[in-house]
């Protein structure tokens, strides 16, 4: 059991490692944010396992991680708006939006 | 097993440093530093210090990466953010950062190895059950105590930030949301789970994992939450509650310290009778200015400029 | 011996849906289709996880953990999601 405990964390951390890829990568910062939020399921992933490989008590980190996990993400939906203290859902997405290219947006926008 | 688990770690960790610092782009560093935090509070997990990994999650990965998120949104709105960095690599800082890094390596390896103080058998004179408890609020109260004071003064270095005209303006910017969207229900759903998290975590932190400031984080993260989706409207500088729950932990702190000097005992030592409850009480006080004091800092000083446009 | 079998299995297929996000993160085309592809994968992967390990917890507070850890999570996923795809959908170019 031990062993493959350490293998399911092992696996866990290389998936991760995956999503960083797409951190370095982007393009748009939604890609990368969304991106930081799999690292965070992930790490509660990881503690879950290292809970039961190491120390019940690791619970109590996996659950301050998984209270926290939206924390990050709302300061950057927040910080996303035009005055920095809005919300998205408070402006109607543009019209057409169906229609919008592929990729989203890049990073360098003004 | 085990050893290839950690090594896969030291290469995330490493890794992300590195990414953190290399390459363009600011919002991309600031998403590394971001992920970094979360490895490292794996790292502390994996090194059986459940107490940083704790700190580290809270603020790492929580607090931190709002601040940053907030700076980089409002240097953007500034229009300063999107300087392009120099091209190549920059010289005088690569230089000032490895020899910065040589140095404290060179310290590490002179300093003498100090004999371990045996916390072990002190324990029990401390009055509580969990060794980093026993440390920062008994062995060692005087570092925690300045450390309270210094949140204070960074409190107020960040209002003094303020313009004259918005001294008395609510904290912050001015958060708004769509009311019954999905922002507002989560800024109402979370905290009461988290104000629940955060006072166990100071209760349990005397015997097991936690303490006054893996609670005041975990407390300070949910406030910010409720702040942000405009669930709790930012207080005013003069309000006297707000003031009275900045200085409250220093102010029991303080006063604990001298009482134990008036009885004879000395500044801050903690007779081993009373010293659990002491202790409780001290930590419930400093969770509280801990608390209102980090949320108060992620938020910034009152803004009203950014108010009319 | 039964409890071993269900972790071995449940592990497995947590770790399997974990990758499943991380290779749709890495491969989908748009950023709409990636934020799908890690809002559901990644907290199904998890939701396995908490439950094969909940085999080889000791007491009921073990569980009662995993469980509101898992609550959270997706909590947090949906939330998330919702207001990413928002804001995303805020900056998307729309072509005529």
């Amino acid at each position: 059991m031990t062993v493959w405990l350490h293998i399911v964390a092992l696996g866990l951390l290389a998936s991760l490692g995956g999503a960083l890829w797409r951190v370095w990568r982007g393009p748009s910062q939604a890609d990368r944010m969304m991106a930081a939020q799999l690292v965070g399921t992930g790490g509660v992933g990881v503690l879950i396992v290292l809970a039961a490989l190491q120390d019940w008590g690791l619970l109590v980190v996996a659950l301050a991680l998984a209270l926290l996990a939206a924390l990050a993400a709302v300061g950057f939906i927040k910080a996303q708006t035009p005055d920095g203290a809005g919300d998205p859902e408070e402006t109607a997405p543009p019209s057409g939006w169906q229609n919008r290219r592929a990729t989203g947006q890049a990073d360098k926008r003004a | 097993m085990s050893l290839a688990l950690d090594l896969a770690l030291c290469a995330l960790i490493l890794g992300v440093a590195l990414a953190t610092v290399a390459g363009g782009g600011v919002f991309r560093a600031v998403i590394f530093f971001i992920t970094y935090g979360l490895f490292l509070a794996i790292g502390w997990a994996r090194l059986g210090a459940f107490d940083v990994a704790l700190a580290e999650a809270a603020i790492g990965a929580g607090l931190t990466g709002v601040l940053l998120l907030a700076a980089h949104a409002r240097l953007r709105r500034m229009q300063a953010g999107d300087a392009p960095p120099p091209a190549g690599l920059n010289l005088p800082a690569a230089l000032a950062g490895a020899g910065m890094a040589l140095a404290l390596g060179w310290a590490w390896f002179a300093l003498p190895v100090p004999a371990t103080p045996d916390i072990a058998s002190a324990l029990p004179r401390s009055g509580v059950g969990n060794p980093v408890t026993a440390v920062l609020l008994n062995f060692r109260a005087w570092d925690t105590l300045l450390e309270s004071i210094v949140l204070l003064a960074a409190l107020l270095g960040v209002w003094i930030l303020a313009r004259d005209g918005d001294w008395n303006a609510p904290l912050g910017p001015r958060y708004h949301a769509l009311s019954g969207g999905v922002l507002v229900n989560f800024g109402r759903f979370l905290p009461p789970i988290g104000l629940c998290f955060g006072v166990y975590l100071v209760w349990a932190g005397a015997d097991y994992i936690g303490g006054a400031f893996q609670g005041g984080t975990v407390l300070a993260a949910v406030g910010l939450v409720a702040l942000m989706a405009n669930v709790v409207r930012p207080p005013r500088v003069s309000y006297a509650l707000l003031r009275a729950a900045v200085v409250i932990g220093p102010a029991v702190f303080l006063l604990a310290g001298l009482l134990a000097a008036g009885f004879g005992a000395g500044f801050l030592t903690l007779p081993p009778a009373l010293a659990k409850s002491v202790i409780l009480v001290i930590e419930a006080a400093l969770t509280i200015s801990i608390a209102v004091t980090l949320a108060l800092l992620v938020i910034g000083p009152p803004d009203d400029a950014g108010r009319s446009s | 011996m039964m409890a071993d079998v269900a972790t071995y299995v449940l592990t497995a297929l947590g770790l399997v849906f974990f990758v499943a996000g991380t290779v749709g993160l890495l491969r989908f085309p748009d950023t709409f289709s990636r934020l799908h592809a890690l809002t559901k994968a990644d907290n199904l992967g998890l939701g396995f996880i908490a439950l094969g390990v909940a085999f080889q917890a000791d007491t009921w507070a073990q569980l009662a953990m995993l469980a509101l850890i898992w609550a959270l999570a997706l909590l947090a996923a949906g939330t998330v999601a919702q207001l990413v795809a928002r804001a995303a959908l805020a900056q998307v170019q729309v072509d005529e």
